[in-house]
């Protein structure tokens, strides 16, 4: 049997810090603002289409970080994904790849954040990107690869 | 954790209310002489107010009777707060608000149609709304529709009496028919 969809007042009271220390951590304080009540908003506009209430903090913090990905791409054009065959799925700690995630180009960046640190399926980490599974995987695996090799030049 | 601010947090809530995104927006008043009401508006004007004041108990159902996009804002309740308000200082006699009664049952409605006509300070009986509401047997279904007002106080169910002029029952406790009447000079 399916969870079914709170009440949005429950569903936003249960997110709303987690969220908001999110995009304070990808954005900056002042930005942050702005995107809380977007995403909030977004989420609003979706929800009496949710079918179930399984992942709601999954999608919540999918939508932030597509807010995040959509106002980087505005602000900065960035270079063509660097996208390589065959993924590395093994798991930093989060931990260890926050200080280090902001060099990132912003794909690769939500892609390791949402991965790593909020343990999103690659699923809804293609929906945030606005692609699909495989592009996540590899956005997140192109990541990661990055910052290995960051990691180990002197 | 960093709670959210509450200013950015109140910010969410009236531009929710404002893009016209909710189902439903409630406000506890917390200070009213009559104890905490939770007060809900839809886009169509008062739907609810309840003695049961504690969201916590009421999300579910509102939720499930306007649809789930149900959020505390305070904006939208801002005029029947200050309704409320005049009221409980004996500034206003009547309310002037739009109520959104779609989801009150047709005989329930018929029957509060006649209850709004009921004036500020006078009373009548259960028997009485019944014939008004074209059945004059229905008193005991009467008294269940009152149970079940939506909008007390702004419905006035506590201007219905027993035929014997005893108080009978009130939705929100017996204590609070008292005041209201006794507000209203309806009781001495």
């Amino acid at each position: 049997m399916s969870v079914s969809v709170p009440p949005f007042e429950t569903f936003y009271d249960a997110h709303k810090d987690e969220v908001l220390r999110f995009l304070h951590r990808r954005v900056g304080r002042e930005r942050a603002d702005d995107l809380f009540q977007d995403t909030f908003l977004r989420a609003l506009r979706a929800y009496d289409r949710l079918e179930h209430g399984e992942h709601l903090r999954a999608w919540v913090l999918t939508i932030a970080s597509h807010l995040v990905v959509d106002g980087a791409r505005r602000e900065r054009p960035q270079a063509e994904l660097l996208i390589e065959p065959g993924g590395d799925d093994s798991r930093p700690a989060f931990e260890e790849l926050a200080p280090l995630t902001d060099g990132l180009p912003p794909k690769e960046r939500a892609a390791v954040v949402l991965r790593y640190g909020y343990d999103l399926g690659y699923d809804e980490i293609g929906a945030a990107l606005g692609s699909n599974e495989q592009a996540a995987r590899q956005a997140a695996s192109a990541g990661v690869r990055r910052l290995r090799k960051e990691a180990q030049e002197p | 954790m960093n709670p959210v601010p509450t200013a950015l947090d109140e910010r969410f809530r009236t531009a929710a209310a404002a893009a016209g995104l909710l189902d439903l927006a409630y406000d506890v008043l917390d200070e009213t002489p009559v104890g905490p009401l939770l007060v809900g508006v839809t886009r169509h004007g008062l739907a609810r107010i309840s003695f049961e004041s504690d969201p916590e108990t009421q999300l579910e159902r509102l939720a499930r009777l306007y649809g789930l996009r149900v959020l505390r804002s305070g904006r939208p309740v801002d005029r029947v707060r200050r309704e409320l308000d005049e009221y409980f200082e004996g500034r206003r006699r009547a309310f002037d608000l739009e109520l959104d009664l779609q989801v009150v049952p047709a005989f329930h409605r018929r029957v509060l149609a006649e209850l709004a006509r009921v004036g500020y300070g006078r009373t009548t009986t259960y028997g009485a709304l019944a014939a008004r509401a074209g059945n004059p047997r229905a008193a005991r279904a009467v008294g269940t529709v009152m149970n079940r007002n939506p909008v007390p106080i702004v419905l006035p169910c506590h201007r219905v009496v027993g035929a014997n002029g005893s108080l009978t029952g009130y939705g929100g406790g017996l204590d609070r028919k008292e005041w209201l009447l006794r507000l209203e000079g309806a009781l001495l």
